[in-house]
């Protein structure tokens, strides 16, 4: 890494967010000691109580009082927390209660025993597999904790600890959250003191651990873990010392910055490399990595020795290490690859295992890197004395699992060697025999290519035996005449296996390249598709596909209202969908932007791993997939891959979420416009029949006695035309806004339509009487699929804009003609035609053939006519026909709109 | 003398419909709410409800409904609501027609007659339909054409003509003629009553392209309009 003088802007950025997060976030305040027994809980309520003297909120979490007296006096006075009872096994345990405790809220809460494992398959069912995890919780919602730890809970220490004392602790605690706790206060206790009290019996022990008890309350014992505990706390205020020292100090160049590289296999004293590669990074202050290196010959493992490396790479994650899995033709091979590339310091493996003659013909990992490093140390590691390195073996043979390679391979295995023979035979009168051999090799050679290790060698000895029986004289016997040919058979037969062995590698190596390769370009087919799709729930099901497809896997993507409530997609579910996700689960790994269920250590019992989808900022949604084999998303780096998915998912939501919420301040901005012009057109169309109305009924009353018959007649009849106007006015501008906000529900239906011409003929022809109108309708015209009662409304405004616009006797020809899935009508007039200028602008609101006509109605009724057909999937246009006139041209479909279509109106309420 | 009773809440519209009904020599029975409706309804008995659907103290929808439970008089609805649903629901409900506000006098004029015609008659069906220059025994089904030749009808094209006899002048949904003549198995498939009437306007009308007769209401049904 370079070293940069100016302090870097995004560093400075990611301190003070830091900063931000940590002073939301509650304290924790950890009482450390030695052992059980020195007084951690003593101490801690001790000053529980001295904070509530000084009335600081505090309140008692869960206290395993172990019926000692001395606690039970400190916590009387103390608000103490009810605890859970669980059901586990038919037992009745008492637990921490951790949604009382959120909802209770104190300034301060005491929750004894972190590393305590919680039983997640009881009844209620516990969120956390641990109880640190409860307090991370906690600590999130900006509740203070303070609670206990023992040394020998510290995962990194837990195998020296367990060969000091010869008692193994189960129960363990990240380092990390050792680490990152604001206080540690060590409570310390000389084994004499811790001796003599035990004896006292003030230490509680349980009876079925009295045994394991009394080897461990020893003084060497005791000393040690002492010496172990103090040396711990002294490196945590050292670091402290660092962190606070002046920034000059922190921004050396840190280019003699080591990294330790551990590496480790399948054998059972990987788990000591980790813990000893934890323990020296951190006393080098180093990064670490954990490597586990994926050679041919451990792909023949069986599957559960497999799996172990998923533990393995779970418990390097767990001590802070990052992990990668390596593949190559050799564990040495790809360590010294990889340790160049990324500039390792160090490097632990497990110390050699082979002896004498056997080291020297294969030497170990161990051995060849100590041989080959450049610019890294080897550290060997022994393995513990009380575990021995062959277990694991044991297990394997008991598994009985080989690598199972299909039976039907060596049947072809023996099909390769009887071609060759065959091919042999042919050649025999022409050639040496020395070609002959060339033909067998050639055989091996694809042997081993397509049908890998056993079959191949199979067809290497076989094909020795046959070039003997069939060619070596005297032919037709495994006898040999002349002792030369047995020195060609052990050449033939050693070549054949080499060949046998490298064929097989390479097919391994490039399998497992291919399968890399592929899910690379999985992911970049994703991204690809999710980049090409609009809105967040296709986008959701573009990914369940891949997901599902990558993962092997039923997946869901559950989106947030609102509300910021999930819930499931409301579409129909794909094929790979997973259904009946727990949304419970999902809603708590939104909330806390953390993985849970399976494979992690919160919510266990769900069996579907549920995955974030955004960032600690923006939580997106999640990603919850339930995989045919779990293998699938335990391995680490499958997990990572998921990871990958759920971030490319995240992108590509917040990137839909923007371009909705621009969509919908557009969509706003435009309505509220509209609604200014609207208001402004209707006050002017509204108020001038009313001025009419109201002059033609006052004149009606104050003079009607004085008026002749006809003009009575003439004032009432404007009243009613001009109440009419605005009638039609106002259901005009009603129903565009309704269409406009969609919230109409078209209701189709299959419609003739001569018969809806009929119908706004009808319904126009009053006014229409003066002009002339012919209708050319084909007999064999199909159906359309239409709202009726809007398309007869978009012809009645047709005919009624010729009504307005044209002088009586104009003709009109209404025709009409199937055209694919629509049907197209035209409406001709042979009247003035249209104004000068764009014929879109005909279709845009408040616009009129004529600037200021006397013709009355805002310019609506072709806005209300584009926009019905528009829903109906069809398009309307104005033309000037070739001969004078205006041509209206239109297009109604003839099937069922699309399922998109028909989705965009499905949801939208009843009319009005 | 007919009788009609009008639920309306607006007094103008009340004081039209009085002006307009009273010189045309009906007596006029008015409601401003759906609970007077129901009580007019039982003392006055009317020949035919005017009824509004949009009342103070409840929808006109279940006025209609509480006088269909104890009465076959014509009722016309007459709204301002113009969406198709409303206009459905009304029908459905037990009306038998539908003006649209505003409404000109002379077409709810000729509506109000039209169904009291076919209330006189309303005690048996009309066995024998005329249809422009045809006609059509619906009791012995038989059909002739202007000049007297026999033209033949389906029992399905005899059931949509019976039923819409029935409601001679009304109009009848899509929906209840689909039930009463396919049965209610077959709700929701309305190509097969298009393509009904279709045929029966190819039979009988005079003009099948400019239908006199045998009305497609768009949206809601048919009309049958006998001369």
């Amino acid at each position: 890494m370079m070293a940069e003088a100016r302090p870097d802007p995004d560093r400075l950025l990611a301190q003070v967010q830091a900063e931000e997060a940590r002073a939301k976030r509650g304290r924790l305040r950890i009482f450390f000691g030695a052992s059980a027994g020195v007084g951690k809980t003593y101490s801690m309520l001790e000053a529980a109580r001295s904070s509530r003297s000084a009335g600081v909120d505090v309140v008692v979490g869960y206290i395993e009082p172990h019926g000692r007296v001395e606690t039970e006096r400190l916590l009387e006075g103390l608000e103490r927390l009810p605890p859970l009872t669980v059901r586990y096994r038919g037992i009745e345990r008492r637990e921490f209660d951790l949604d009382g405790a959120l909802t209770r809220r104190p300034a301060i809460l005491l929750v004894d025993e972190l590393a305590h494992s919680n039983p997640t398959e009881g009844e209620p069912r516990l969120r956390h597999a641990k109880r640190w995890q409860d307090v991370d919780e906690l600590l999130d919602a900006g509740i203070n904790v303070w609670t206990t730890v023992n040394v020998q809970h510290l995962e990194s220490l837990n195998d020296v600890i367990t060969q000091i004392t010869g008692v193994r602790q189960r129960e363990t605690l990240p380092d990390r959250v050792f680490d990152e706790a604001d206080e540690v206060e060590l409570i310390d206790l000389p084994p004499d003191d811790l001796l003599a009290r035990l004896r006292a019996g003030k230490i509680y022990i349980a009876d079925a651990a009295a045994n394991a008890a009394e080897r461990f309350f020893r003084k060497p014992n005791l000393m040690a873990l002492r010496e172990i505990s103090l040396r711990r706390v002294a490196d945590r205020v050292e670091a402290a010392a660092q962190a606070s020292a002046p920034a000059d100090r922190q921004s050396r160049p840190r280019l003699a910055r080591e990294r330790v590289l551990v590496a480790t296999g399948p054998d059972a004293q990987s788990e000591q490399l980790v813990r000893a590669g934890k323990r020296l990074a951190d006393a080098l202050d180093a990064e670490w990595t954990v490597v586990y290196v994926e050679t041919p010959a451990l792909l023949k493992l069986s599957e559960a020795q497999r799996n172990r490396r998923i533990e393995l790479l779970r418990l390097g994650e767990s001590l802070g290490a990052e992990t990668v899995t390596l593949d190559g033709p050799t564990a040495t091979e790809a360590l010294l690859e990889y340790a160049e590339t990324r500039n390792a310091t160090r490097v632990i493996v497990g110390s050699p295992k082979r002896t004498g003659l056997k080291a020297l013909l294969r030497p170990s990992t161990a051995m060849e890197l100590a041989r080959r490093a450049q610019g890294f140390d080897v550290i060997t590691v022994a393995p513990a004395a009380d575990r021995p390195a062959s277990a694991p073996r044991r297990d394997a043979r008991a598994e009985g699992i080989p690598a199972q390679v299909p039976w039907n391979r060596y049947l072809w295995a023996v099909a390769v060697s009887g071609a060759c023979t065959a091919l042999a035979f042919a050649m025999f009168p022409h050639f040496e025999r020395v070609n002959l051999v060339m033909v067998y090799l050639l055989g091996v050679t694809v042997a081993g290519l397509r049908l890998g290790r056993g079959p191949s060698v199979l067809t290497s000895v076989l094909n020795v035996a046959a070039f003997d029986f069939f060619f070596v004289p005297p032919r037709y016997t495994f006898a040999v005449s002349d002792a030369e040919y047995l020195v060609t058979f052990a050449v033939m037969l050693i070549i054949g296996l080499v060949i046998a062995n490298l064929m097989a590698s390479v097919r391994q190596q490039t399998r497992v390249a291919g399968a890399r390769e592929r899910r690379t370009v999985l992911l970049y087919a994703m991204s690809r598709e999710l980049a090409a799709t609009r809105g967040t729930a296709h986008m959701a099901r573009v990914a369940v596909r891949h997901v599902a497809e990558v993962f092997q896997c039923a997946a869901v993507v559950l989106l947030p209202d609102p509300e910021g409530k999930l819930h499931f997609p409301r579409e129909r579910p794909l094929e790979q969908s997973l259904r009946g996700a727990d949304l419970a689960v999902a809603q708590w790994v939104a909330d806390h932007g953390r993985q849970a269920g399976l494979g992690t250590d919160t919510l266990t019992a769900a069996p579907a791993l549920y995955v974030p989808i955004g960032d600690s900022e923006r939580r997106l949604g999640v990603l919850a997939v339930l995989p045919r084999h779990a293998r699938r998303v335990l391995l680490p780096e499958q997990r990572h891959l998921l990871e990958t998915f759920a971030g490319q998912i995240g992108i590509a939501v917040e990137r839909a979420e923007l371009a909705e919420r621009a969509e919908s301040v557009r969509v706003a901005a435009e309505r509220e416009s509209l609604r200014n012009t609207l208001l402004a057109s209707i006050s002017h169309d509204l108020r001038t029949p009313l001025a009419a109305m109201a002059g033609a009924g006052s004149t009606l009353a104050e003079q009607g006695a004085s008026l002749d018959e006809a003009t009575r007649a003439s004032l009432a009849r404007s009243i009613e035309t001009r109440a009419r106007e605005m009638s039609e006015l106002i259901s005009n501008v009603l129903d565009l806004m309704r269409l406009e906000s969609g919230e109409i529900a078209l209701r189709l239906d299959w419609q003739m339509l001569e018969d809806l011409l009929h119908a706004a003929t009808t319904t126009v022809r009053p006014r229409l009487a003066p002009y002339p109108l012919e209708a050319r309708l084909p007999a064999n015209l199909p159906a359309v699929h239409v709202d009726a009662a809007l398309v007869v409304k978009v012809f009645v405004n047709l005919l009624d804009n010729i009504v307005k616009y044209t002088p009586e006797g104009t003709r009109v020809t209404i025709a009409a003609a199937s055209d694919g899935p629509f049907v197209r009508v035209t409406v001709d007039d042979n009247g003035p035609g249209l104004p000068p200028g764009d014929p879109e602008r005909l279709f845009e609101k408040f616009q009129r053939g004529t600037e200021e006509g006397a013709a009355v109605g805002v310019g609506l009724g072709l806005a209300i006519c584009r926009a019905i057909v528009r829903a109906h999937g069809g398009e309307i246009e104005a033309l000037r026909r070739p001969g004078g006139g205006a041509r209206f041209e239109l297009t109604l479909p003839t099937t069922e709109p699309a399922a998109a279509a028909d989705a965009a109106h499905a949801p939208s309420p009843s009319r009005g | 003398m007919h009788q009609i009773l009008a639920v309306e809440d607006d007094p103008v519209i009340r004081s039209v419909l009085r002006a307009l009904l009273e010189s045309e020599q009906f007596r006029f029975v008015e409601a401003a709410t759906a609970e007077r409706a129901d009580i007019e309804a039982r003392a006055h008995k009317p020949d035919l409800l005017l009824v509004d659907l949009g009342l103070p103290d409840g929808d006109g929808i279940s006025v209609i409904r509480k006088v269909r439970s104890w009465s076959p008089v014509p009722i016309i609805v007459l709204s301002a609501r113009t969406q198709e649903e409303q206009k459905i629901a009304a029908l459905d409900a037990g009306a038998d027609d539908y003006v649209a506000k505003p409404f000109s006098a002379p077409e709810l004029l000729a509506r109000i007659r039209a169904a009291l015609r076919r209330n006189i008659r309303s005690a048996e069906v009309p066995q024998v339909l005329a249809i422009g220059r045809a006609r059509i025994d619906l009791s012995r089904r038989e059909a002739h054409g202007p000049a007297g030749e026999a033209i033949h009808l389906t029992p399905l094209e005899y059931r949509v003509l019976e039923c819409l006899a029935r409601h001679a002048g009304f109009i009848v949904t899509q929906d209840q003629l689909v039930r009463e003549v396919w049965g209610p198995g077959r709700l929701g498939d309305t190509r097969s009553l298009r393509v009904c009437m279709m045929n029966l306007r190819a039979k009988l009308e005079p003009d099948p392209h400019h239908p006199a007769h045998l009305i497609t209401e768009p949206g809601l049904g048919y009309r049958l309009r006998p001369d």
